[in-house]
């Protein structure tokens, strides 16, 4: 018996199982992948997570709504506006106040220059995981500007805590809408450049064009939302499907996958539908900019966050999908309950769906084409 | 063509010393020669390469660190002590082997890359005369002992334990080994038109004919062939698969720190030097000057073509070529492995044997 176990193991060719993470340099944080390869090829996707659980939904049920605001900042923390903005939103609703139209157009701006900032890193970093290091730092250098307009705005470069239930912390600094004007028009021409730089590149789109197809329905029954399930040519953004804010008067489009260099829904269209959602969140912030109405963004700050018996669930488009809070009030100072939904973590889930059969090389492009923040999967 | 090697021999037989006594002497001298160039090119291309790639990102790079407290510019030579400064930190750095790893092929591995780059160096010629040792089939020898880096690559992915390594060396072997074919073809072009596997030789026939890029149309292409297959050869991006950083971490250096690792840094630098040099030798008139292809020049510059201006010449071509290869790296992303192989085996052989032909039929038309 044990010498025929012992002639099996030297004889048989069997599956290499990989474990990738969680410290691997492109597994964008601490995801950890457990690989199936056969040489190359992959033929099975485990991905393992939980490397960065905070608890941040029982700390809920010890804060007050005030101190949750600071908490949702580091859950997407590439993103921190969009989760401030998406709470923000979802409390209000609970309080059913009205928000002064000066609160609801600095928001939109914000969130927009927030979502160019995102994205810069999505693409940045998705440049790294195919093997180009000079994007990166061209995506890095521009998000940059952003990040001291933010500076300017709040004192903070990653962690805001500007958009609060009611308004936001402080008044626009002088000459900050001159100053983002400026950052877009130096931005279109570098959007341009990096386009030669990355998005036309040859080998680029040999390694991403036709690789890991996100079929529509796939996406849809997986949950995939963002610009990865856009990238498949769903026309789903909840800016224009549920506008909250002030999207509805504003002018823009959705970009989608339309399968440009190989097929619709695979790498480099979703890729691509990030490059093209920078231009358009360009064009939201000038709108804004140029509608920005005068008034005190304090005036509707409440006194105290003390929601009435009642449950509440609100959506918000940020720059990796839908993100959603769930919240339960008793009536006092501190929810019941929040739950959030995480749009990551729906994205990550399709990844062993669309990625298996494919190469490990593939494996790491398709992975930083869902561009997922761990800090939000986890929670 | 008189080598190092043979000129030391007869400098020290005229001290009346027995043979036995003066080769090893010799021998070490022309070793001592060769490591010393290996290490300065490694600090001068490392330095660039941070240099390079820094402008290429709008960056600055090294800025702090400089030789006896002296830094340089405030831009391109700041810093200028870094590499160095960095040598001396792998050579005192703790030395790690794995717990389960096969430690003397671990130990092995690192020395026969090295070996591989040393021993090519002896048939490569920086000018005329300087060569270490003048092999009538130079070429050949440079060909055949820069394939023993490869054994040392796939020793040190085994024996690392590691499954990234494995990966990494896998990959590397078959890279490696497949585009010594259309680097060889390329080769054997230029050897078929001059008759001589003779580096001296072939830089003689252009200089009384023409560059070998510009002799046929398929010379050209078989440059471009070869000087693209040497980069795969290297390993550098868009060809790096064997250690993609952001797939196989560090590929089959994953487990090497140090002095260990150091050897394969300078192994790799040296071969980026060899690669160039060849190429220049071979395809764009080794030694001789530019000048003499356009005749405009007054007399008083001729100078510049002068023998004691080849390894002037020789190394500005080779640094544009290095030049090049680093604009590359920081300009285009990884491939793929099996599109590198894609590459290879279906566009470049094919092509190179094809060109091998036409190069035949030029030959016998003109």
């Amino acid at each position: 018996m044990e010498e025929q176990a012992i002639d099996k193991s030297v004889l048989e060719t069997g599956e290499m199982i990989l474990n990738m993470g969680p410290q691997h340099p492109s597994t964008h944080g601490v995801l950890r992948l457990k690989i199936h390869t056969d040489g190359e090829i992959v033929s099975k996707i485990e991905p393992v997570i939980g490397y960065l659980h905070r608890c941040f939904e029982k700390h809920c049920e010890k804060l007050s709504y005030e101190q949750i605001v600071p908490f949702v900042d580091r859950c997407d923390y590439l993103a921190s506006m969009h989760m401030d903005h998406a709470f923000s939103i979802t409390v209000e609703k609970l309080l059913d106040i009205e928000i002064p139209e000066r609160v609801e157009y600095i928001r939109v701006i914000i969130a927009e220059l927030q979502r160019i900032a995102s994205h810069l890193v999505a693409l940045g970093t998705f440049g790294l995981d195919v093997g180009a290091i000079t994007p990166f730092t061209w995506a890095i250098r521009d998000r940059e500007r952003v990040l001291d307009l933010f500076e300017a705005l709040c004192g903070a470069r990653l962690l805001y805590n500007y958009i609060w239930p009611g308004g936001v912390s402080h008044d626009l600094p002088p000459k900050f809408v001159e100053r983002t004007l400026e950052f877009l028009d130096y931005f279109d021409p570098q959007m341009d450049e990096f386009n030669n730089l990355l998005s036309n590149n040859k080998i680029f789109i040999e390694r991403t064009a036709d690789v890991g197809v996100l079929p529509a329905e796939v996406g849809i029954n997986f949950g995939v939302t963002g610009p990865s399930l856009r990238g498949s040519g769903v026309n789903f953004d909840l800016r224009k499907n549920e506008p909250y804010s002030i999207y509805d008067k504003l002018d823009f489009d959705v970009p989608l996958g339309k399968g440009t260099m190989g097929t619709i829904g695979d790498t480099w269209d979703r890729y691509y539908v990030r490059v093209l959602e920078m231009r358009e969140s360009g064009k939201i912030i000038r709108q804004a900019c140029a509608q920005l109405p005068d008034g005190d963004v304090h005036e509707a700050i409440p006194k105290k966050i003390r929601p009435a018996v009642g449950e509440v669930y609100g959506r918000y488009e940020s720059a990796r999908g839908d993100v959603g809070f769930y919240i339960i009030s008793n009536g006092k100072n501190i929810p019941l309950r929040v739950k959030m939904r995480s749009p990551a973590f729906s994205n990550l889930a399709v990844l062993s769906e669309i990625a298996e059969g494919w190469m490990i090389s593939d494996v790491i492009a398709i992975l930083g084409s869902l561009d997922i923040v761990l800090g939000e999967i986890d929670r | 063509m008189t080598s190092i090697l043979d000129s030391l021999v007869k400098s020290f037989s005229s001290f009346n010393l027995d043979i036995a006594v003066i080769l090893p002497v010799v021998t070490l001298i022309g070793g001592t020669v060769i490591f010393l160039i290996m290490a300065v090119n490694a600090l001068v291309a490392v330095y660039f390469e941070r240099k390079i790639s820094a402008f290429m990102q709008d960056r600055l790079g090294p800025m702090e660190v400089g030789i006896f407290g002296f830094k340089g510019g405030k831009k391109f030579w700041g810093g200028i002590g870094q590499t160095l400064a960095d040598a001396i930190k792998l050579l005192v750095k703790e030395d790690i082997l794995p717990n389960n790893a096969d430690k003397f092929l671990m130990i092995l591995a690192p020395f026969i890359i090295f070996t591989g780059a040393f021993l090519t160096f002896i048939g490569v010629p920086f000018a005329q005369n300087i060569v270490i040792s003048d092999f009538n089939i130079g070429i050949f020898y440079i060909f055949a002992m820069s394939s023993i880096g490869v054994i040392g690559v796939i020793l040190a992915g085994w024996s690392s334990n590691n499954k990234w390594s494995l990966y990494g060396s896998m990959r590397a072997a078959a890279q490696i080994i497949s585009y010594e074919i259309p680097i060889g073809l390329s080769l054997l072009l230029v050897v078929l038109v001059t008759g001589s596997l003779h580096l001296g030789d072939i830089v003689q026939w252009q200089a009384d004919h023409r560059w070998f890029i510009f002799h046929s149309p398929f010379t050209f292409l078989a440059f471009f062939i070869f000087y693209i297959s040497t980069i795969a050869e290297t390993n550098r991006t868009p060809f790096d698969i064997p250690e993609a950083e952001s797939e196989l971490v560090a590929g089959w250096m994953t487990e090497y720190s140090g002095f260990r690792w150091a050897l394969f840094f300078l192994s790799e630098y040296a071969n980026m030097l060899i690669v160039s040099i060849v190429a220049s030798i071979v395809f764009l008139g080794g030694w001789l000057s530019p000048l003499q292809i356009f005749n405009i020049f007054p007399d008083s510059w001729l100078i510049l073509d002068g023998p004691a201006m080849g390894l002037f010449w020789i190394l500005f071509k080779a640094v544009i070529l290095i030049f090049i290869m680093m604009w590359i790296r920081w300009t285009f992303p990884r491939l793929r492995v099996d599109q590198l192989m894609y590459l290879c085996w279906k566009i470049f052989i094919p092509f190179a044997l094809v060109n091998l032909l036409f190069v035949s039929l030029w030959e016998l038309i003109f």
